[in-house]
C-alpha cells in the first residue's frame, strides 16, 4: 500500500502503456518524418509495432496467470484487474485493431483523408478499451469509456469534407455525451450508496440492501441507460445507423466490432458485479430491451438499401442476441456472450471489409445494388461475403451458428422459452435481408466493369477473417476452450 | 473399405466439387462430363451398401464414429439402417439422373450449377446418414443454400420470390426444431450429467409429458414444413414451378423425404409417448388426410402442367405421413416404400415436363394436345410415369399406397376411407392431364414438328422405369430390408405391439 507505483502495477498496465506510447510516437513521427502524404502508410508499421508490444504484454500476463495458477492479478489498489475475462476481450481488441489498421491506409487514400492522427486515435481508443475490459473501479471504467468514445467521435467525423460524416459525428457526440451523463449520474448514486468507487465494495453495499430499494432502482435505471446506449440497444440505438453510415467504412467496422465488444465487457463487469444481486429487478427490464432490440434491428434492416446502414441495423440486432446471454446468466449464457463476441468480431469485420473493397475512386460502393454481379467480377470476394453473411445469420457450418447455439441453449437451460422462440424466429427474418445482398451479388448477370480496389492489407485481412469464420464453424473445439477458460472464475 | 464406406459415399460429391473448381468455367462440356462422372461415381460407390447390407441385423450398420467437438459432446457419427439405406440409394440414383438430365437444359453458369448440385448431394446424403443430432442439423441447414441458388439463379420468371420463400419457410421451421433439439440435449445433461447429441443416448431421456409434447411440436414444425404437410405446403408449388427441371426433380425425389425421414428417425424414437399420444396422432392424421384430398382437388384445377405435379406431391406425401402416424408396421413400411415410389414417379414426371419445356418453353396445358401423335416414345414414357404415380397395380405406386391404406385401416377405418378418395382423385387428375396433353388431334401448330426423345433422354428414363416395374412386380426385397427397422420403431413407440398381435393371433387360433 505504501508504494505508489509497484512492479505489479506496471506489469498490469504495460499493454495500455504501450498503446498510449506508440500513439504519441505516431503523432510525433507523422509530423517529423512523413511530410509527404504518400508515405503515411508506413505509419501502419508503427501501429503494428505498438500492437506487438501490447500483445507481448498480454501474453506475459496470460503466462503469469497460468504459471502461478492464479485467477487474477489486481493492481492500483484494486482498480485494475487482469483476469481471463480482461485478457479475452483484450485479445479481441488487438485482432480488431490490427485488421482495421492494415486495411485503412488504402481506403483513406481513396477518400483523400489520409492523416497520421488516424492511427494515433485508433491506438488511444484501444487504450480506452483496455480499461473497460480490465477496470474494476467506477472511475477507471468511466475514464476508459470516455477515452474510447472521444476518439470515436473524432474518427466518425474524419471525412471532413463530407457532410454525412460531419453530421454523424455531431449526432454521435451529442447523444454520446448525453448518455455519459446518465452513466455518471448512476455511478454517483452507486458511490453514494457504498461510499466507495470499487466494484467489489459497491457490490457488497448493494447486496446488503433490498433490491427494490428506490436508490438502487434509480442507480440501475440510470446506469442501464448509459450502458445500453453504448451497445446500441433499443430504445437507445438511434445513433448507430447514422454514425455507421456517415463514418469512414474502416471506422464503421472498428466501431461496430471493437467498441461494441468493449462496451459489452463494461456491461458484463457492471451487471455481473455490483448489480448481480439486483437480478430480479433488471432481468425483466433487459429481456424487454433485448426483444425490442432484436425487433427494431431486424425489422428496420429489411428495407435498407445502403449496406452500411443495413449492417448497422443488423449489428443492433446482434447486440440483442448478446444481451440474451446475460439474461440467461448461467455459465452457458456467459460463455455464449464470449463466443458470440468472438465470432461476431470476425464475421462483422469481414462483411465490412468487403464493403471497403467496393469503395473505388468515384464509386461509393455502399448500395446493395453496387454489389450486383460481384460473383462474376471477383468470385472470391462474393464467396467470402456469402460466408460472412451466412455466419451473421447464424447458419451452420459457420462460426455465427456457435454463438447462437450457446445463446439458445442458455435460454432453454434457464427456462426462458418465450425469449428463445422469439430469438430463433428472428433468424429467419435476418436471413431475408442478408440474402438481399446475396441475391444482388449472385443472381444478376450484368455488372459494371470497374475493378475492385484492393490492397495487400485488405486481402490479408479478408483472408484471415474468412478463414477464421469458416474454421471456427467447422472445427470450433480450440476456440470454445479458449472462450471457456476466459470466463473461468 | 467397409468401415469407411459411408464416409466415401458422403464425401464423393464434395471431392468432385473440389476438382471441379479447377476446371475453367469456359470449357462447358468438360464441366458437364466431369459432373456426370462424379454423379455416376457417387452412385457406384453407394452400390456396395446394397450388397453388403445385412437385413437380418438390428440397429445401425457401417457405423463410423469420431470425436468432433468434445466440449459440446458432438460426434461425427454416421450409420445406416434399412430406412436410411433405401433413401441414400434414392439420393445417389437421382444425383446421377439430375446431372444427366441437365446436359442441354443448362447453358449459362454451368460450373456454378454443377457445383451447387454436388454440395446439395453431400448435404442430402449427410442428412440420411447422421446419427448425431448436431451433425444432422448441420447437414439439414447445408441443403438450404445450394437449393436457394439452384432455384434463384437457374429458375423461371418468379425465381427470386420462390427461392427466398423456400429458404425462409424451411429455415423458420428448422430453427424451432433446433430449440427442440437443445431441450432434449439439456434434459439429457440434467438427467445423466453429460452432454451428448448421440441419438441412441438421447433416446434414454425421459421428459415429462407436457414438455415432451412441446418438443414434439418443435420437431413437427421443422419436419412438417419440409415434407410439406398441409397447411405448411405453400412454399412447395412456387419452388417446384420456378426451379429448373433438375432442381424440381431433386426437390421432389429427395429433399421432401428429409421431412418424412425426420419423423421416422427423430420424432418417433426420441419422443415415443408424444408420438403415441391419441390427440397428437389424430391431429397429424387429419392434417395428412386434408393434405391428400386438398392436394388432389387443387391438382384438378391447375392450368400449369408443372404446378399440377407439384400439388400432386402434397397429396402423395400426405399418404406418407398418414402411414407414419398409423404407427403400425404396415403403415410405416408402406410409407417408406411410398417415399421411394414418390421419388421415382414424381421424379419421372418432372423430367418429362422438363423434356417438353426444353422444346416448347411453356407449361400451359392448353398449349398442348395430341402430343402422342408427334412424340410416340415420349407418350409411352409419360404414360408409365403417370400410371406409376396414379397407383396402378404392377407399378410401384400401387404397392406403397396399398400398404399404407392397410396400415391406416388397421389404425382407424375412417382415415382409410377418406384416404382412399385420394387414390381416386389422383387417377382422375393424372388421367385427365394425360388426355388433355397427349391424346386427341394436334391442335397447336407449334407442336407439329417436335422431335421425339433422344438417346440421352431415354437413358435418363429407362432406369427409373425399370425401378418402377421392379417395385411394382416384386417389392419383397424392400419390405425385407424394412422389416427390422420398422419393427424396432413400432416396438419403441407402442411397446408390446408385437406381443399383443401374437396373443391376438393365438386367441383366434384357439377359437
Amino acid at each position: 500500500m505504501s508504494q505508489f507505483y509497484t512492479t505489479t502495477d506496471h506489469f498490469v498496465l504495460a499493454p495500455a502503456l504501450m498503446l498510449a506510447l506508440f500513439g504519441c510516437a505516431i503523432l510525433l513521427f507523422d509530423f517529423l518524418l512523413f511530410p509527404n502524404p504518400k508515405d503515411r502508410k508506413w505509419l501502419t508499421l508503427f501501429l503494428l509495432a505498438g500492437e506487438a508490444f501490447c500483445g507481448y504484454g498480454l501474453w506475459r500476463q496470460q503466462a503469469f496467470l497460468s504459471a502461478n495458477g492464479m485467477n487474477e492479478i489486481t493492481a492500483f489498489q484494486g482498480s485494475l484487474t487482469i483476469d481471463g475475462f480482461a485478457l479475452f476481450f483484450n485479445w479481441i481488441f488487438v485482432i480488431a485493431t490490427v485488421v482495421v489498421a492494415i486495411v485503412s491506409y488504402h481506403y483513406l487514400e481513396i477518400e483523400g483523408e489520409h492523416h497520421g492522427e488516424y492511427y494515433a486515435l485508433i491506438l488511444f481508443a484501444q487504450c480506452g478499451m483496455f480499461f473497460l475490459a480490465a477496470g474494476t473501479d467506477l472511475i477507471t471504467l468511466f475514464i476508459g469509456l470516455e477515452l474510447m468514445a472521444l476518439c470515436f467521435y473524432v474518427m466518425v467525423g474524419f471525412l471532413r469534407a463530407e457532410r454525412r460524416s460531419n453530421e454523424a459525428a455531431m449526432k454521435y457526440l451529442l447523444l454520446g455525451a448525453f448518455s455519459s451523463g446518465f452513466l455518471a449520474y448512476g455511478f454517483s448514486i452507486m458511490y453514494g450508496i457504498s461510499g466507495s468507487t470499487k466494484l467489489s465494495d459497491v457490490a457488497s453495499a448493494f447486496a446488503s440492501r433490498d433490491p427494490w430499494d428506490p436508490m438502487i432502482l434509480l442507480a440501475i435505471a440510470t446506469t442501464s441507460v448509459g450502458l445500453l446506449f453504448k451497445i446500441s440497444a433499443a430504445p437507445f440505438h438511434m445513433w448507430a445507423p447514422d454514425a455507421y453510415e456517415g463514418a469512414p467504412t474502416t471506422v464503421t467496422a472498428y466501431l461496430s466490432v471493437a467498441s461494441k465488444a468493449a462496451s459489452f465487457a463494461f456491461l458484463l463487469r457492471i451487471f455481473m458485479g455490483p448489480l448481480a444481486t439486483s437480478r430480479p429487478v433488471w432481468e425483466p427490464l433487459l429481456a424487454a430491451v433485448a426483444i425490442a432490440t432484436m425487433t427494431f434491428g431486424n425489422l428496420a434492416a429489411i428495407s435498407q438499401n445502403n449496406i452500411k446502414r443495413l449492417l448497422a441495423y443488423s449489428s443492433i440486432s446482434h447486440a440483442g442476441y448478446m444481451l440474451l446471454g446475460l439474461i440467461a446468466g448461467n455459465r452457458t449464457g456467459l460463455n455464449g456472450v464470449a463466443v458470440y463476441v468472438m465470432v461476431y468480431t470476425f464475421m462483422n469485420l469481414g462483411a465490412f471489409l468487403v464493403v471497403i473493397a467496393m469503395r473505388r475512386k468515384g464509386i461509393a460502393g455502399e448500395d446493395v445494388d453496387d454489389l450486383a454481379g460481384l460473383m462474376h467480377k471477383s468470385p472470391g470476394y462474393a464467396l467470402l461475403m456469402l460466408v460472412f453473411l451466412l455466419s451473421l445469420a447464424g447458419l451452420p457450418p459457420t462460426a455465427g451458428f456457435l454463438g447462437k447455439y450457446y445463446i439458445f441453449l442458455s435460454l432453454i437451460e434457464t427456462g426462458h422459452y418465450t425469449l428463445a422462440v422469439v430469438a430463433t424466429l428472428y433468424v429467419a427474418v435476418a436471413i431475408y435481408y442478408y440474402f438481399r445482398i446475396v441475391k444482388s451479388m449472385f443472381i444478376p448477370e450484368q455488372f459494371e466493369p470497374a475493378p475492385l480496389s484492393t490492397s495487400l492489407g485488405l486481402r490479408v485481412a479478408l483472408g484471415v477473417t474468412g478463414v477464421l469464420t469458416l474454421v471456427i464453424g467447422v472445427y470450433p473445439e480450440p476456440f470454445l476452450r479458449m472462450a471457456q477458460t476466459s470466463l473461468m472464475r | 473399405m467397409d468401415q469407411h464406406l459411408l464416409s466415401i459415399i458422403l464425401f464423393t460429391p464434395l471431392a468432385g466439387l473440389a476438382v471441379l473448381l479447377f476446371i475453367p468455367g469456359s470449357s462447358k462440356n468438360a464441366i458437364r462430363l466431369w459432373a456426370n462422372v462424379v454423379a455416376f461415381g457417387g452412385f457406384l460407390v453407394s452400390l456396395p451398401l446394397v450388397t453388403r447390407f445385412d437385413k437380418g441385423a438390428s440397429g445401425f450398420q457401417f457405423v463410423e464414429r469420431a470425436e468432433w467437438i468434445p466440449s459440446l459432446g458432438v460426434q461425427y457419427l454416421i450409420g445406416v439402417d434399412g430406412i436410411s439405406m433405401l433413401l441414400i440409394m434414392l439420393t445417389t440414383v437421382f444425383g446421377f439422373i439430375a446431372a444427366l438430365s441437365s446436359w442441354n437444359a443448362v447453358d449459362d453458369r454451368v460450373k456454378e450449377y454443377y457445383a451447387m448440385f454436388m454440395l446439395l448431394q453431400t448435404g442430402m446424403i449427410g442428412v440420411f446418414l447422421s446419427l448425431d443430432f448436431f451433425l444432422f442439423y448441420v447437414f439439414w441447414e447445408l441443403v438450404l443454400v445450394p437449393m436457394y441458388f439452384i432455384i434463384g439463379v437457374w429458375g423461371g420468371p418468379r425465381k427470386l420470390y420462390a427461392a427466398i420463400k423456400f429458404f425462409l419457410y424451411t429455415l423458420a421451421g428448422s430453427v424451432l426444431m433446433l430449440l427442440g433439439i437443445l431441450t432434449l440435449y439439456f434434459q439429457y445433461h440434467a438427467q445423466f450429467g453429460a452432454y451428448t447429441f448421440e441419438i441412441a443416448n438421447l433416446m434414454k431421456v425421459v421428459l415429462e409429458p407436457g414438455m415432451e409434447r412441446w418438443v414434439f411440436w418443435a420437431f413437427f414444425v421443422g419436419f412438417a414444413i419440409k415434407v410439406p404437410m398441409f397447411p405448411f405446403h405453400t412454399w412447395l408449388p412456387d419452388a417446384h414451378v420456378e426451379a429448373p427441371t433438375a432442381g424440381s426433380v431433386i426437390l421432389a425425389a429427395v429433399l421432401l423425404k428429409m421431412g418424412t425421414y425426420g419423423f421416422l428417425r427423430f420424432s418417433l424414437p426420441l419422443l415415443p409417448r408424444a408420438s403415441n399420444d391419441a390427440e397428437i396422432v389424430r391431429i397429424l392424421a387429419i392434417l395428412s388426410i386434408i393434405g391428400i384430398i386438398y392436394g388432389a382437388l387443387v391438382c384438378l384445377m391447375q392450368k400449369d402442367w408443372k404446378k399440377l405435379i407439384a400439388y400432386s406431391s402434397v397429396s402423395h406425401l400426405g399418404f406418407c405421413t398418414l402411414g407414419i402416424f398409423a404407427l403400425n408396421p404396415n403403415g410405416i413400411a408402406g410409407s417408406v416404400v411410398q417415399q421411394i415410389n414418390h421419388g421415382i414417379s414424381t421424379g419421372m414426371l418432372f423430367l418429362a415436363i422438363g423434356v417438353m419445356y426444353e422444346r416448347r418453353h411453356t407449361r400451359e396445358i392448353s398449349e398442348y394436345g395430341g402430343i402422342a401423335h408427334v412424340m410416340p416414345k415420349y407418350a409411352i414414357v409419360f404414360a408409365i410415369a403417370m400410371l406409376s404415380s396414379a397407383g396402378m397395380p404392377l407399378l410401384n405406386g400401387f404397392v406403397g399406397e396399398f400398404t399404407i391404406l392397410q396400415g391406416a385401416f388397421e389404425a382407424n377405418r375412417i382415415w382409410a376411407a377418406f384416404a382412399v378418395s385420394g387414390v381416386i382423385l389422383g387417377a382422375a387428375y393424372l388421367l385427365w392431364l394425360y388426355q388433355r396433353v397427349m391424346l386427341g388431334q394436334v391442335t397447336n401448330g407449334k407442336n407439329l414438328r417436335l422431335p421425339d426423345l433422344s438417346a440421352r433422354e431415354m437413358v435418363v428414363f429407362l432406369p427409373l422405369i425399370a425401378w418402377a416395374l421392379w417395385i411394382g412386380v416384386y417389392p419383397k426385397p424392400y419390405f425385407d430390408i424394412l422389416e427390422k427397422p420398422v419393427q424396432e420403431l413400432v416396438e419403441r413407440v407402442k411397446p408390446g405391439y408385437y406381443h399383443g398381435q401374437a396373443a391376438k393371433a393365438a386367441a383366434t387360433e384357439v377359437r
